[in-house]
Formats: structure tokens, C-alpha cells, sequence
């Protein structure tokens, strides 16, 4: 058996995939804690249509020298409009306001199947980032990774109590003088940027699971808020880092193999959890 | 309508408020005064207007006309439990009630040391001392809204907003709540309270509002009204002056 860290582009994977294991349940809680776990899909389906988008403009020889345009940042702007377009459709569909990440996500698959057709460089580009390639990550990728991933932890800890207190109960946050607007404002920032630099390594029809598996299983055995963080955390990490090491050595795709593995251990935490109960 | 006249402090003022759904008129003209020390009992038939009296006052709607001025920012609102929250959302009765110290604490800050005393001498106010590591969704009815009082007075209110703090309890916590809610405003707290048990609630407050049938209210000086008055008043007669 080789060893997996003789390869540069693994050892890069394994870096990016660790961020973004300790990223995703950053957003992840406060988003499940919100019954918002739709707007996961609804941006990383969005950011998919702004990496087709990016992977048209540099299939394009011209335009790639004008406008050199990576398709990770295209997936970025794309998805922070979605979660924009979200809350403008939230709010005029009232009630049935679930609605509206459907109705974003409709659109981002349309764009996407619109935008994949112009690709001239080859499909394989978009697969990777619909199911996820740890072959593929760039420098640049990797930087923004880093960059975002920082940005998005550091933020969602500043912001740790609010995001707690508009989670559990947001009209007394409210009146207790939490900025309710902006701090969901920022959220939804956060979780698209999350999907969008998640995509590249886990998929983007898959990134939303790593928001949510993580937490899903934290939730079954956490006893506090504090605690479903930390195990959402750890979860994440052994998820994406035994994702990757099966991933490697059965050949399978990383992100469809991160998600089982977390399938599968949320369903032992679940059963296993039940048994502490009664 | 009537008023009182006495030399404490003002604390709310609510003045010729009106207010409509969009299909329902709801209030007419309500008009009331509550003083430091006062306990404001609200009744009326379901869907009279109560809660959303104690919304309009929250600024979480906003009025069609008429005034409301609240002479203090330390205001804190227990909200009907089964309405506010998801029992199975993982936090313990520390998370809770440290939350409402927002004011205080701010944006980005931490908690500090003596926040964590704040939040143990709440818990030891509503009778749930050593309960902060406790998940909140596992507590019985009367100790969650316990814990909501708790995370009301970690922030030091004057004017504490208790809508239908009873309801979904069970009748012994019922006891205890009211009997809190009594030694609060004993304390200086001012009290607004809806609930639906109305000779609970007549018993324990001060004044009355009371939203009659015909969609008008009475403010009512003094509490010792009999049921039988009460219910007349409940009923469209004019409130007795006991001003």
C-alpha cells in the first residue's frame, strides 16, 4: 500500500478538507437550529450555475486572457445572490416562505443546465465540481479555502451568542437588542460562501449533507448548544478525514464517500444513542 | 374608563390605542396607565386582543393609532411557553437565560465571571438553583416557564410582560407562578399579565384590564371587584369606580 501523504495534491485535499470540516458545522448548527437546512441546497445548487458560469467564460480563450475568472469565485458570487434572492422571496411569500430557497434552487439548476451546455473544454470540469475531486484543488483554491475558511470561523465565533440567542428564540433576541436582521444577513453570507468553497472538494450536490449530517449526529448525544458545536466539529473532521482516506484507497469519489461514511455513523450514533435512552 | 392619581413613577402609558388585523377589528381606544408597583391584570375571551396588546407594546406590531410610551428600557417579556420554543433544540437553562444579557454584554463580547453570578441569582429567584447544566427541553411545563422569568430578570426589568405565563402547566406549577409573579412585584416589579384563568389573575393584581364583548375595554383602578362585577363588565357594562 503506498503512502497517501507522498502526494502533494493529498496532502493539499486533506488540508482543505480539515478546514472545511471545521467550517461547515460553524454555519451548520445555527442553520439547522433554524429550520433553514434548505437554504444549503438551494446555495450550493446556485453556486454550481456561477461555476458553470466561470468554466464557460474560461473555455473561452479570449475572454479567460481578458477576464480571467476562477470558477470557485463565480460559485461564491452566485450563491451569496441566491441567499440574497432567498430572503426577497422569503418575505413575499409569507407563510409558505419554504418556498422561496425552492424556488432559488429551481433557478440555479436551470442556470446550471443553461451554462453547462456553452462548456467547450471539456464536462469532466463541472462533474468535479458536482461530486467533488481532490485532484483538482488549485493554488488559488486552496488560498481561497484557507482564506474564506478563516474568515467564516472567525466570524461565527464573534458572533456565537448572537447566533445562538436568534436560533433558540428570535424575538427575544430581538428585544433583548440583537441586530436580528444583520446577524441573519451575515449567516446567510456565511453559508454561501461556505457551500461555495466546500464544493470544490465534497460536490456541490453534496456540500449541504456536510452542513447537516455533521450536526444531525452531534444533536443525538450533545447536551447543550456549546457541545452539539464541538461534536458537530468532530464529527465533521472524521467524516471528511475517513472519507478521504477510503476515498483514496477504494478509488471511489471523495464527496460521495465523505457523505456515506456520515450517513452511516449518524445512523450508529442514532441507534446507539436510542439503547443510552432506555 | 378610569385612572388613578398617585405619585409613583410612570412606567407605561397607553393611550387611545386602536388596532386591526386585516379582517378582524381588534382594539378600540384602550387606554391605561401602569405605575411602578402596579400589577396590570389583562382579561378577555380568547382572541380578544390580549397577546396582541402585550405585542404592540413590544413594538413587534405596529399600532393603527393612539400612543404608547414606555418611560423605561428595562423591559422583560416572558413569552407563552408553548409557543417559544422547540423543546428538542440542545440547550441548557445556563445558555437560555445568559442570552437575554445581550444588552449588557453587546455585540462580539464575551460573557463574564460576573455574568455567570447574574445567571445563577435569576435561577435562584424562580426556585431553580443548581438547574443551569439542566437541557431544557427536558423540564417539566412549569420549570421551563420558570426558566423564561429567570432569563427576564437576569437583565433587571422594571416592567416585566408575562403573556399567558400559566398556560400548558400544570395546576401546581400554576400556584407557583403566580406566587412568583406576586413576590416580584412585592420586589418593585412592575407587572403586565394576560391569562386566561381569570379569577387567578384578579386575585393577584392591582389592576384590571378588562377587554368586554363588545370588542371596548375597561380599565378597571382596583382589583377587588367581585366575579359577578367582573363578569358584568366582561359582559359590556361600565366598570365601577373604585378609583
Amino acid at each position: 500500500m503506498d503512502n497517501i501523504f507522498s502526494y502533494v495534491f493529498m496532502r493539499r485535499a486533506f488540508l482543505v478538507a480539515a478546514v472545511i470540516a471545521a467550517v461547515a458545522p460553524c454555519i451548520g448548527v445555527p442553520v439547522v437550529m433554524k429550520r433553514l437546512s434548505a437554504i444549503g441546497d438551494a446555495a450550493s445548487h446556485s453556486a454550481l450555475a456561477g461555476i458553470a458560469l466561470g468554466l464557460v467564460l474560461n473555455s473561452n480563450p479570449v475572454i479567460a486572457k481578458i477576464l480571467p475568472i476562477n470558477p470557485v469565485l463565480g460559485g461564491v458570487l452566485f450563491a451569496v445572490i441566491a441567499v440574497l434572492g432567498i430572503e426577497f422571496f422569503r418575505t413575499r411569500f409569507g407563510r409558505f416562505s419554504e418556498l422561496a430557497a425552492v424556488v432559488v434552487m429551481s433557478a440555479g439548476i436551470g442556470l446550471t443546465a443553461i451554462f453547462s451546455g456553452f462548456i467547450t473544454s471539456g464536462s469532466s470540469n463541472l462533474s468535479s465540481f458536482l461530486f467533488g475531486s481532490i485532484v483538482a484543488i488549485s493554488d488559488f483554491e486552496l488560498y481561497l479555502t484557507l482564506g474564506l475558511g478563516a474568515a467564516v470561523i472567525v466570524v461565527s465565533m464573534l458572533l456565537y451568542k448572537e447566533l445562538f440567542y436568534i436560533s433558540f428564540d428570535e424575538t427575544a433576541a430581538m428585544l433583548s437588542g440583537v441586530p436580528v436582521k444583520t446577524i441573519n444577513f451575515v449567516l446567510m453570507v456565511l453559508t454561501a460562501v461556505t457551500v461555495s468553497v466546500a464544493a470544490r472538494i465534497v460536490g456541490a450536490l453534496m456540500i449541504s449533507s456536510l452542513l447537516v449530517i455533521p450536526v444531525a449526529a452531534a444533536m443525538m448525544i450533545a447536551k447543550s448548544y456549546k457541545q452539539t458545536m464541538v461534536l458537530s466539529v468532530v464529527f465533521a473532521e472524521i467524516f471528511t478525514i475517513a472519507g478521504l482516506f477510503a476515498s483514496y484507497y477504494l478509488d471511489w469519489r471523495p464527496g460521495g464517500t465523505i457523505v456515506i461514511l456520515g450517513v452511516v455513523v449518524l445512523i450508529a450514533v442514532m441507534l446507539l444513542s436510542k439503547k443510552n435512552k432506555s | 374608563m378610569l385612572m388613578t392619581v398617585n405619585n409613583m413613577k410612570e412606567i407605561l402609558k397607553v393611550d387611545d390605542l386602536c388596532f386591526d388585523y386585516p379582517d378582524i377589528s381588534l382594539l378600540r381606544d384602550v387606554s391605561f396607565t401602569v405605575h411602578e408597583g402596579d400589577f396590570l391584570g389583562i382579561i378577555g375571551a380568547n382572541g380578544a386582543g390580549k397577546s396582541t396588546l402585550i405585542k404592540l407594546i413590544l413594538g413587534l406590531l405596529k399600532k393603527d393609532s393612539g400612543e404608547i410610551r414606555l418611560f423605561t428600557d428595562k423591559i422583560g417579556y416572558v413569552p407563552q411557553k408553548a409557543n417559544s420554543f422547540n423543546t428538542d433544540f440542545p440547550a441548557t437553562v445556563r445558555e437560555v437565560v445568559m442570552a437575554n444579557l445581550y444588552k449588557s454584554v453587546g455585540l462580539f463580547k464575551r460573557y463574564k465571571k460576573t455574568d455567570e453570578e447574574k445567571m445563577k441569582n435569576a435561577l435562584k429567584r424562580v426556585g431553580l438553583e443548581g438547574y443551569e447544566n439542566r437541557m431544557i427541553g427536558k423540564l417539566s411545563g412549569g420549570q421551563q416557564q420558570r426558566v423564561f422569568i429567570a432569563r427576564a430578570l437576569i437583565a433587571e426589568p422594571e416592567l416585566l410582560l408575562m403573556d399567558e405565563p400559566t398556560v400548558g402547566v400544570d395546576a401546581q406549577s400554576v400556584h407557583a407562578i403566580m406566587k412568583l409573579a406576586a413576590e416580584l412585584n412585592k420586589q418593585g416589579i412592575a407587572i403586565v399579565m394576560t391569562n386566561h384563568d381569570t379569577p387567578t389573575l384578579v386575585k393577584a393584581a392591582n389592576k384590571l384590564l378588562i377587554f368586554c364583548e363588545h370588542g371596548n375595554s375597561e380599565y378597571v383602578a382596583r382589583a377587588d371587584l367581585t366575579m359577578e362585577q367582573i363578569s358584568e363588565i366582561f359582559a359590556g357594562g361600565r366598570a365601577h369606580n373604585h378609583g
